[in-house]
């Protein structure tokens, strides 16, 4: 079991208000993502849950029992650190034995545990390594092991992937992945990514300066963000945003257009404009286009390669039914 | 080319300072174990000029036969040990205790290495006078202040008065190498090791302590080489009577006291030896540890 519920958390470093109070529910079995920009409290908001730091007013419960000043050794979590943690003069079996030895079981039970561990995350043939002497990807493997062990009622990430990189990152997101959906416990996981969130979470809690701005699945996010935050915020290459004249034909004060929905054409259309920068990947074709009486130059994703090229003269064609109406407070109409 | 020319230019520019190190170490190293095989008693009227005469391995048997020379070793060994324990234990407490945050830390770092900064005299003459003595000290005032005898200190508890007096000296090295160790401990590492259940002690047992073990080792090693010459402290306290004549206050002894130069080159042939012998035993801990 693993349900946290936070109820009217509040955190404050002296003066300084880093979150004010705040509700939510995490359910059992549930991967949830905090996502937000850099400084927007989702460490902090993980660090309150883990007991790191100490709430200044509210609630967590954990499966109902109130937590809030438990230590965190008690509150049956494990967590996984951005820079993993290993313990470097301990070999890789006594760093994942470590919360084993703690707790004070015996020799034989600590090995069973660890080999389990090991078998699961293809450790085994590193166990007698030091942390040092691994490759990035195995010590964040060594600091989930170490996670494993202790079978919490849920798992806390601190942003563990952005030490990797890009290759190797995309490699232990699926791996994540494929240990909630065998262990199924709770997963609350931080990043800044939002590829990471949209490809890894049951729910998005979406926060900026320690508000929740919207939480739902990924594709809830995705087709309905909830104000311009969140819409700019989920989705890659981000969704265009257009003020003025265009968006007061829709009766709204911006309009947001993901550069999927935008079909491109060289002869007629709604809008036109000049092509400029185009970036190729392959499978897909992002453009840049300055279009007459938009300010900023929209995005426009293409399946495939195409032939257009820079100057060109195009006409962009935006998907009605996918257009997104914000109101003068940055808020969805719906 | 450039290379070429800069290397052989940065040779001629050490060329200076490597002659002069030679000549310092090389010069009396040769004249010690020159004069170490000879009789050499100026006061008989031996010099130089007049030639020496070459006795082969005479004052090394007569200067580890000395009665002296055993308990001098020992003493070494424990005022060594002893200012070695005190230190890095205390060293460790200390540097734990300046990492923490509080008010006034910054002038409190400077009082703790302060004592550093004294000459080793001074601060022999300042624990003898001010501190141990048993009339006017203030821990005789102690003392009598709760109604006990004034210990006099130095004759007493020689020893132990002079590794206090050594480890008050030492501490604040040993306190600023380890606080700098302890200040590049990853605070995540002992989060973690919080969050897998171990408890305060248990954290500084597991995390703090062999993350120190490097740093513990080269302030080991650093105060051996210069523990193992502590003059000062003897020579203004106890003058190296009531067990305090350490194996160099003996060389001392047997050159200027007892005017034989010969006797005492080979005792100091004798340190030389035992230094290095430490010396290579240390280099080998702290290559294994710094190996890691």
């Amino acid at each position: 079991m693993g349900r946290i519920t936070l109820d009217k958390v509040r955190k404050a470093f002296g003066d300084v208000q880093v979150i004010p109070p705040l509700d939510l529910t995490i359910e059992d079995g549930e991967f949830v993502v905090f996502v937000g920009p850099s400084g927007c409290g989702k460490s902090t908001l993980l660090r309150l849950i883990a007991g790191l730091e100490d709430v200044s007013g509210g609630q967590i419960r954990i499966d109902g029992q109130d937590a809030t000043r438990v230590p965190p050794a008690k509150r049956r979590l494990a967590m996984v650190f951005q820079s993993y943690a290993l313990y470097p003069h301990m070999s890789v079996r006594k760093n994942i034995a470590f919360p084993l030895r703690m707790a004070g079981l015996d020799k034989a039970e600590q090995d069973k545990r660890v080999n389990a561990a090991a078998d699961v995350l293809n450790l085994t043939d590193y166990l007698d390594r030091r942390p040092g002497q691994l490759s990035g990807g195995q010590r964040q493997r060594v600091a989930i092991g170490r996670a494993i062990v202790r079978e919490p009622a849920a798992f806390l990430f601190d942003e563990p992937l952005s030490n990797l990189d890009a290759a190797l990152r995309v490699g232990m997101r699926l791996e994540i992945s494929e240990l909630h959906k065998r262990l199924k416990t709770t997963m609350v996981y931080v990043t800044h990514d939002q590829v990471e969130a949209m490809t890894m979470a049951d729910k998005i809690v979406v926060l900026r300066a320690g508000h929740i701005e919207q939480v739902g699945s990924p594709l809830e996010l995705y087709r309905a963000p909830r104000n311009l935050f969140v819409a700019g915020f989920i989705g890659s290459p981000k969704m265009n945003l257009i003020g003025g004249a265009l968006a007061a034909q829709h009766d709204a004060t911006t309009i947001g257009i993901r550069p999927e929905h935008i079909a491109v054409s060289t002869d007629a259309g709604d809008w036109h404009g000049t092509v400029g920068v185009s970036e190729h990947l392959g499978s897909d074709t992002f453009f840049h286009v300055t279009c007459e009486g938009i300010a900023e130059p929209v995005t426009v994703r293409v399946g495939g390669e195409v032939a257009l090229h820079y100057g060109d003269s195009v006409w962009l064609t935006p998907d009605k039914s996918q257009i997104h109406r914000f109101d003068t407070e940055g808020l969805r109409i719906a | 080319m450039a290379t070429q020319h800069s290397r052989s230019a940065a040779r001629f520019m050490m060329a200076p300072a490597v002659i002069l190190l030679l000549g310092w170490m090389l010069v009396p190293l040769t004249m010690t174990v020159w004069f170490s095989f000879t009789r050499y008693l100026p006061m008989r009227g031996d010099s130089i000029e007049r030639g020496l005469e070459w006795v082969g391995f005479e004052n090394y048997v007569r200067f580890i036969g000395s009665s002296s020379f055993w308990p001098s070793v020992q003493a070494t060994l424990v005022i060594v040990g002893g200012v070695l324990a005190i230190t890095v234990v205390l060293g460790v407490l200390l540097a734990i205790l300046l990492d923490q945050p509080f008010w006034g830390q910054g002038i409190v770092r400077i009082l703790v290495i302060a004592p550093f900064f004294v000459m080793p005299t001074v601060s022999a003459l300042v624990w003898k006078n001010m501190m141990m003595d048993p009339v006017n000290g203030m821990l005789a005032h102690l003392w009598r202040f709760f109604g006990a005898t004034p210990v006099s200190w130095l004759s007493e508890a020689s020893v132990q008065s002079i590794i206090l007096i050594v480890s008050w000296q030492w501490l604040p090295f040993a306190t600023l190498i380890l606080l700098t160790a302890i200040q590049s401990l990853d605070s995540e590492q002992l989060e973690a090791a919080e969050m897998d259940g171990a408890p305060v002690l248990s954290r500084f047992w597991h995390i703090v302590l062999p993350h120190l073990g490097r740093a513990i080792t080269i302030v080991i090693l650093i105060q051996t080489i210069f523990l193992l010459s502590i003059f000062a402290e003897i020579f203004v306290t106890t003058g190296g009577s009531f067990g305090t004549r350490t194996l160099t206050y003996l060389i001392f002894q047997r050159v200027v006291d007892s005017q034989n130069i010969g006797l005492g080159s080979a005792g100091g042939v004798y340190a030389i030896i035992l230094a290095n012998i430490v010396a290579i035993f240390l280099m080998r801990i702290v290559g294994k540890n710094l190996d890691k």
